[in-house]
């Protein structure tokens, strides 16, 4: 397929909405580096972080390609306004348990997004997309079993994980705001379903799991198409964070 | 040569228009490739590790594709680097490039590579069940690289590196690593 008969503004949204999730969170993530709970999670939460910069750095050079943009500008350059991740993402670092949650509910539904990429028909994304889902899997087996073994005590931990995933809960389906124009992208074969569908397979997916452990299902979003915009505070703070040294020698390189 | 030159001389390698010159071939650049050790893991080359995809060889140039081991490896710049430094001794153009066309999995790691691994005191990874879940693949037994024993268990599912895992062995007590099954 060539790119001049690509829907380009609407694959330039998705690829940013997924690589602005993946560059968010693993940030996110990375704030566990030296206070996680255990030795162990230290090491996790640090290896999960550098392959969601990973995958974020590999789709911002697909976005760069596609937009002859630089993805270091992409990753750092942008106001805070700009990122489009999504609104679950927002809630800052919080305790143990909302580390879990978020990664649970993100995991989650990233993985549907995934499924809906892979075998897409733009190889390029399609491609990295194979390679992201087997990456993943891991992601998914560290939150799982984490959920499972803070619904699973009777005491704090129980109390702490509800407490998170109710604040979380109301913006768990922002994973699945609608993109504009997404509709190019499902007609042309490159995302099989459109959002709003895909939300009914994540709801589907997790339903199960959660009552499994009596633990409550995320609502519907309050505000379904502005899932990926407005920020709010705790973001403004990480922007300010990941971008300092950007910000303070401009064009700077390891 | 400009980048430009670079582009030409693959394309006309892949086309086919001109033969190679005497001395290059597929076998020779794999020799080669053999030299480029994994920077993070140097007991074992590019070719242990199963990264080296398509090769082109033409009067013009060299085309390599890697196969990624973890998408954001940042080993992934250095090995380039690498690779590109010793396929310069063949004094035609080279060109390097990552490719996700094949998906690397930790099976692609060769028999030597994986003898290589445990005797630097790496457990080599079990073979990859795409569908069986990561904690059933992680659990299977591994052999312990130090003392050869089966009663070894996982410590954590992640490591040092993207690639490697934490395990322990009952049997003589200590820690050992091993490369991630994926």
């Amino acid at each position: 397929m060539s790119v001049a008969v690509l829907p380009a503004l609407a694959l330039g949204e998705l690829i940013r909405s997924m690589a602005d999730d993946e560059f968010v969170i693993g940030f996110s993530d990375s704030e566990w580096t030296g206070i996680a709970p255990l030795l162990e999670e230290d090491v996790a939460m640090s290896s999960l972080a550098q392959d969601e910069l990973g995958h974020a750095a590999a789709l911002y050079g697909l976005l760069g390609e596609l937009t002859g943009t630089d993805p270091d500008a992409l990753a750092y350059d942008r106001e805070p306004g700009a990122y489009r991740h999504c609104r679950l993402l927002d809630h800052g670092r919080g305790d143990w348990a909302m580390a879990i949650a978020r990664r649970f509910l993100y995991d989650s539904a990233d993985a549907i997004r995934l499924e809906a990429l892979a075998g897409g028909s733009w190889a390029p994304l399609a491609e990295l997309v194979g390679k992201l889902i087997r990456e993943e899997r891991y992601h998914r087996m560290h939150a799982g079993a984490w959920l499972d073994r803070l619904a699973r005590d009777d005491g704090e931990a129980r109390a702490r994980l509800i407490v998170a995933l109710k604040e979380l809960g109301p913006d768990a389906s922002t994973v699945f705001t609608p993109l504009p124009d997404e509709r190019a992208l499902t007609e042309i074969g490159i995302l099989a379903a459109p959002m709003a569908e895909l939300e009914d397979r994540w709801r589907a997916s997790i339903g199960p799991i959660l009552a499994g452990l009596d633990l409550p299902m995320p609502p519907d979003a309050m505000d379904p198409a502005g899932g990926r915009l407005d920020h709010g505070e705790p973001f403004r703070w990480l922007w300010g964070e990941f971008t300092s040294v950007r910000r303070a020698e401009p064009g700077v390189t390891w | 040569m400009s980048e430009a030159a670079v582009q030409t001389g693959i394309a006309r390698a892949r086309a086919g228009t001109r033969p190679a010159a005497p001395g290059v071939d597929t076998a020779s650049i794999l020799a080669a490739l053999a030299d480029v050790a994994d920077p993070e893991i140097p007991v074992v080359s590019v070719i242990d590790l199963g990264m080296v995809g398509e090769i082109r060889v033409g009067a013009d140039g060299i085309g390599v594709d890697l196969l990624p081991t973890y998408i954001g490896c940042p080993a992934l710049d250095v090995i380039r680097t690498r690779v590109e430094a010793r396929l310069r001794a063949f004094d035609r153009p080279v060109e390097v490039r990552f490719d996700f066309r094949v998906p690397w999995t930790s099976d692609r790691i060769t028999p030597a590579g994986r003898e290589a691994l445990r005797a630097s005191g790496f457990a080599p990874p079990g073979p990859a069940l795409p569908e069986a879940p990561i904690l059933i693949q992680l659990g299977r037994p591994v052999d312990c690289p130090n003392c050869g024993s089966d009663r070894t268990s996982l410590e954590n599912a992640f490591g040092p590196t993207r690639c490697r895992a934490i395990y322990h062995c009952t049997a003589c007590q200590q820690p050992f690593e091993s490369f991630k099954t994926i």
